[in-house]
């Protein structure tokens, strides 16, 4: 049984993960063992005093308070078991530890935006190290999400205008999944991301190199990284699927009508527009639901961009 | 009480009424014409009009389950693009709730039977009935109307800031429809309660009162003290959409978690609203079909009145990740675990009423055994769910989703045809086939479970709820899943077709089929236009299976009915067993 409740979860990667899943498996025990109970009970009654014949006779009992309190009382006792339980669990989810590791999250419809301390930004990925708490600082730009890491137990609603915070601590190096749990929309189960848990050394050579990163790279190679990090295939296909953006095959110089009537042509200013405040212009057609990018990609990225999606077509 | 009563003793003379075996005259054939039912005030036919309104309902929302668990087969795109696939989860969601699940026992099963079980000729306010009855239609219509003008994809709970942004104003109409539709649950409810209170037949006292009926009044009480909510939130919703007043749109200084409050202070509430009656059902069938006085009466009336009140105070468990303070979450926490209580006291009531009975396997009976097993992986699963730290784990996943599905689907849907199958021949005098109602209630057993079960796995594991794309893991358990969905149509499709049967060349039903004591059983099947020809008098309680029928058919000697002279009753078999009366 404990093989099969074991299937039933995910893997245990923080150090969180181990109080909830002996919770688990207690309450599905104890409800396995009821149910079965009850399961014959229903079985056995039905065969056994089936009827014989329409003038049966049976006999008149109409109540009990000895088995009333009994089968009121053990339940009781196990439900406040399963209530501390559960509560003291709760109250160390929403503890950190005073010296973890500060991140802040922002859910944009629909991707996730991570910022560390010293200015480095990532989305869709976020990095951190191992054996070691981080406390996530949480607020959305537009509506509900919510966070939530299947491996680690973890769970929290990102709201707009607010802040709510959830922490954990990663056991190990290595990957793990990202949903958002409150619907938000076209393309909400389009809104995954991955914690990825690097040593300590190495979490910090990545925090140092991120914010250089791609120096030795040419713009182009560079655009095309940042285009598949940002998320921003979720919405725009580089082969001419219609999606919920206008593609970027062939975007360079394309002349667009936007919704206000007027024509548009492609270019450096109109990208770089579309990127840091992309519900300035709408083309056509389709619907202002793009998140900005200001302050997630500098001027350098924002270039490269712009070289890369000069190439597609 | 005994001395206020014997103070107020009054002599009755009562004799037996038999009831009539296949009358020529009944409730469906007295009056004739779409316009006799269009604007009739009896409360059977009222019953029956709400009985094909959610069976249409029923059936628009089960077709929109299988789209959805079609789509579902492969991971990425099936059929129907992203935007369809959250428009169509939406109004399953919507239609299922508010359109079948709300009405389906209280106003389609409760209007046929509350008014024979407590031996009167009609609810006390039988215009207002029919009222409730075109209001259901009007909220219908509005709904319809968003569903075809566009749709909408806010998911059935509406939470804002998505809701006040998305989706046109179809948003508005739904919100609308469903303000309206308020309004018919509030007035039904309002109905039952002054009936049960002022129409109870004579010496019908509360402890003689059908189980069926505690449910139906407990159900009434949260009809009436929650709905009002439901409609002030969705006005708030209105205004804020229409007029931009800031309530809960962060962008207008609103607060977007007290919606969720908003909304959850009723519909947490309307989960009992959809299950409370449900249990009354099944209590009245495992008596009946046990043969044996009920046990635990006490026990199994109050905890109805105790879930309808604990009900009210445990809406917070919804919000156990939107970030209400810890405080909170420990009490609501508390308070969820504590309605598990009664509930469990009902199912093990149940269980001891089969002790030592007579126990006939029909349809009703084994929908009933269906509903105990079901019900009951719907409530444990409940427990986990109250757990704050797995809570936090399975919160907004497809554990959830197979939660609800088997305390809505697996409790109520059974509990209701469960009451279909027992009641059937009480509304239309014809029988059904047994044969064939046990093989459907097989499929859609076992559809259910193939349906639900795999829905637990993958939940735990990790596959948030409302997803158009999944990660690949999932496949095989989605797979699974949509087949069995695929034999759970088939279950009801056999159903249609064996009940359609049914009232075409069903044999005819004899008065009282299952041997039952309960009063609706004492008159003629179908019933008869104004349901007893004569008062009735009650001396027995409704489960007292060990007292003759004989003396559950009686009715006050030389009576009239008040629709006809007196002096047609032939005073034969006269019986001074009557003591009581008010």
């Amino acid at each position: 049984m404990i093989e099969f409740l074991d299937w039933m979860l995910p893997p245990a990667k923080s150090t969180m993960a181990g109080e909830t899943d002996a919770l688990f498996y207690f309450i599905n025990i104890v409800s396995f063992i009821f149910l079965v109970g009850i399961t014959i009970a229903i079985l056995y009654f039905s065969w056994r005093y089936r009827r014989r014949s329409e003038e049966d006779v049976t006999p008149v009992i109409t109540h009990n308070n000895k088995l009333e309190i009994t089968w009121s009382v053990i339940p009781l006792i196990l439900v406040i078991i399963v209530f501390g339980w559960g509560f003291t669990g709760y109250l160390n989810s929403i503890t950190p530890p005073e010296d973890a590791y500060e991140i802040r999250v922002v859910g944009k419809s629909w991707l996730w935006e991570f910022h560390y301390k010293n200015g480095a930004v990532s989305v869709n990925e976020l990095h951190v190290p191992a054996n070691r708490p981080v406390k996530l600082v949480m607020t959305s730009s537009d509506v509900i999400h919510s966070f939530y890491v299947p491996d680690y137990r973890i769970k929290r609603d990102v709201l707009p205008n607010r802040y709510s915070s959830v922490w954990f601590e990663a056991i190990e190096p290595g990957e793990s999944v990202i949903f958002c749990t409150e619907y938000c929309g076209t393309a909400h189960s389009d809104m995954i991301a991955s914690v990825i848990v690097h040593e300590q050394k190495d979490f910090q050579r990545w925090l140092a190199t991120s914010a250089s990163e791609g120096e030795d790279q040419s713009p182009v190679d560079l655009g095309k990284s940042l285009v598949e990090r940002n998320a921003c295939l979720t919405c725009h296909s580089v082969d001419g699927t219609e999606q919920l953006g206008p593609t970027f095959q062939g975007i360079w110089q394309r002349e667009q009508t936007m919704q206000s009537g007027e024509t548009v042509i492609a270019d450096e200013n109109y990208i770089r527009e579309s990127i840091l405040e992309p519900n300035a212009k709408i083309v056509e057609g389709y619907n202002a639901i793009m998140p900005s990018f200001s302050g997630s990609l500098d001027d350098r990225q924002i270039d490269a961009i712009i070289e890369y999606l000069k190439t597609i077509d | 009480m005994a001395t206020e009563e014997t103070a107020r003793i009054k002599k009755l003379q009562v004799q037996r009424y038999k009831p009539e075996e296949n009358p020529k005259v009944h409730f469906l054939n007295a009056e004739k014409g779409i316009w006799s039912w269009l604007t009739t005030i009896d409360h059977k036919r009222i019953g029956i009009m709400y009985l094909a309104s959610i069976a249409v309902f029923f059936f628009i929302g089960g077709m929109l389950a299988i789209l959805l668990r079609t789509e579902l087969l492969t991971p990425a795109q099936n059929f129907v693009d992203a935007n369809t696939y959250n428009q169509i989860f939406t109004l399953h969601g919507a239609i299922m709730i508010f359109f079948f699940l709300i009405p389906s026992v209280p106003a389609a099963l409760g209007n046929l039977i509350l008014p024979l079980q407590l031996g009167c000729k009609d609810v006390a306010f039988p215009r207002l009935n029919l009222a409730s009855y075109y209001i259901y239609v009007i909220g219908a219509l509005f709904t319809l109307t968003a569903i075809f003008t566009g749709g909408l994809d806010t998911g059935w709970t509406f939470y804002t800031p998505y809701s006040s942004t998305t989706s046109g104003s179809n948003v508005l109409l739904m919100t609308l429809g469903i303000f309206i539709l308020g309004f018919s649950s509030i007035l039904t409810g309002l109905n039952f309660i002054v009936t049960i209170h002022k129409l109870r037949a004579p010496g019908l006292t509360w402890s003689k009162l059908p189980l069926f009926q505690w449910s139906l009044y407990a159900t009434s009480i949260i009809q009436v003290l929650a709905t009002p909510v439901l409609a002030i939130t969705l006005l708030l919703l209105t205004m804020e959409r229409a007029l931009s007043i800031g309530i809960f749109d962060p962008n207008l200084g609103g607060d977007p978690v007290l919606y969720q409050h908003f909304f959850w202070f009723y519909s947490h509430p309307a989960v009992y609203i959809m299950i409370v009656p449900g249990f009354g059902v099944i209590s009245e069938i495992i008596s009946t079909f046990s043969k044996k006085t009920i046990f635990g009466y006490w026990a199994i009336a109050l905890s109805s009145l105790a879930i309808a009140f604990i009900g009210f105070l445990v809406w917070g468990h919804h919000m156990f990740t939107a970030g209400q303070s810890s405080l909170a979450n420990m009490v609501f926490s508390f308070l969820t675990f504590l309605v598990g209580i009664p509930t469990g006291i009902k199912i093990f009531n149940w269980l001891a009423t089969m002790y030592k009975g007579s126990i006939d396997m029909k349809t009703p009976m084994l929908y009933a055994m269906v509903f105990l097993f079901l019900f009951t992986i719907g409530g444990f699963t409940g427990i986990m769910l109250g757990a704050l730290s797995v809570d936090i784990h399975v919160h907004d996943t497809y554990y959830v989703v197979a939660h609800f599905h088997y305390v809505m689907m697996g409790g109520m849907v059974m509990a209701f045809l469960g009451g279909l199958h027992y009641w059937w021949p009480k509304m239309f005098g014809k029988m059904y086939s047994e044969y064939w109602a046990k093989i459907s209630c097989a499929i859609i057993f076992i559809g259910f479970n193939m349906t639900f079960l795999p829905q637990f796995v993958m939940g735990s594991q990790g596959m948030p709820r409302r997803y158009y794309n999944y990660i690949d893991q999932f496949q095989p358990f989605h797979q699974f899943s949509t087949i069995g969905s695929y034999v759970l149509g088939i279950g009801f499709f056999i159903m249609f077709g064996y009940l359609l049967h049914s009232l075409l060349r069903g044999k005819k039903a004899t008065a009282n089929p299952w041997g039952s004591r309960a009063l609706e059983w004492q008159v003629s099947s179908p019933a008869p236009q104004h349901n007893f020809e004569h008062t009735p008098v009650i001396i027995n309680g409704p489960y007292d299976y060990h007292k003759p029928m004989s003396e559950f058919q009686l009715g006050i000697a030389g009576s009239h009915n008040g629709h006809g002279s007196d002096a047609d009753i032939s005073q034969t078999n006269k019986e001074q067993a009557a003591d009581k009366a008010k």
